[in-house]
């Protein structure tokens, strides 16, 4: 994919949202040049079955963008890496 | 400061006395303990698996201890959370902090612990003799972090 125009992004799952997707981490690309950290959770959400119900608006669903704790209006640039968790639930 | 996530165990008596060491201003130190209880909600614990997100968790909470360190006059403190699979009475984390006075010290600890539970990405996961379920967030912990906004302003 070497000159490719579509920017990519590497998106981690974690603890209880890593085993309902079934995945730890994928690339996915951006689909608009400012996207934002609402924008991919509404893009992953689209993809229906867990995503879709894991990712509803109303569920809680902690983001971050290179380890800092985000917003959905956060942006997400090339080679950023988001990480997609549950509500932390350590000590 | 030190800011430790690991599979071991620790020797919280060793790790305290590094903490003060050759440390003459210190005349407090205060100490949380957490450990794996063999009951959650009803159910019976056999093992406890705790789940991180490296380089995050540890940024994380040197965050919340630069925080402690604004906040009060404290000389040091340390924090080490284990990960990996945990039995019934083993140590979970340890968080210590050094002070002229119990004060400070009593305060950070519980500073720290608080934000600890509510920031750092870290999970944990019950096995039971009735499956495998992932620990729910709950309320009382956002409440125990959210009282040092309130108290922000009173401390003198």
């Amino acid at each position: 994919m070497h000159g490719a125009a579509t920017a990519s992004i590497t998106v981690v799952y974690l603890a209880r949202l890593r085993e309902a997707f079934g995945i730890n981490g994928e690339r996915v690309a951006a689909t608009e040049p400012a996207m934002t950290v609402g924008a991919l959770r509404a893009t992953l959400a689209a993809r229906g079955g867990a995503w879709a119900t894991e990712l509803a608006p109303g569920r809680a669903v902690r983001i971050a963008v290179n380890h800092a704790v985000a917003s959905p209006d956060t942006p997400i640039r090339e080679g950023d890496e988001v990480a997609v968790f549950p509500p932390v639930t350590g000590g | 400061m030190a800011v430790r996530v690991q599979t071991e165990d620790f020797d919280v008596a060793r790790e305290l006395a590094a903490l003060r060491e050759g440390d003459a201003r210190v005349g407090a130190v205060a100490a949380f303990i957490g450990t794996v209880r063999d009951l959650n909600d009803a159910a019976a614990v056999t093992t406890m698996t705790l789940e991180h997100y490296p380089g995050m968790t540890e940024k994380s909470l040197a965050a919340i201890v630069d925080d402690a360190r604004a906040r009060w006059d404290i000389f040091d403190a340390i924090v080490i959370h284990r990960v990996g699979e945990l039995k019934p009475m083993d140590q979970i984390v340890l968080v210590g902090v050094t002070s002229a006075h119990r004060g400070e010290a009593f305060a950070a600890c519980a500073f720290i612990m608080d934000f600890l539970k509510t920031r750092a990405p870290l999970w944990k996961k019950e096995d039971s003799p009735s499956g495998a379920r992932w620990v729910e967030a709950r309320g009382t912990d956002d409440d125990a972090a959210a009282r040092w906004d309130r108290d922000s302003g009173a401390r003198g």
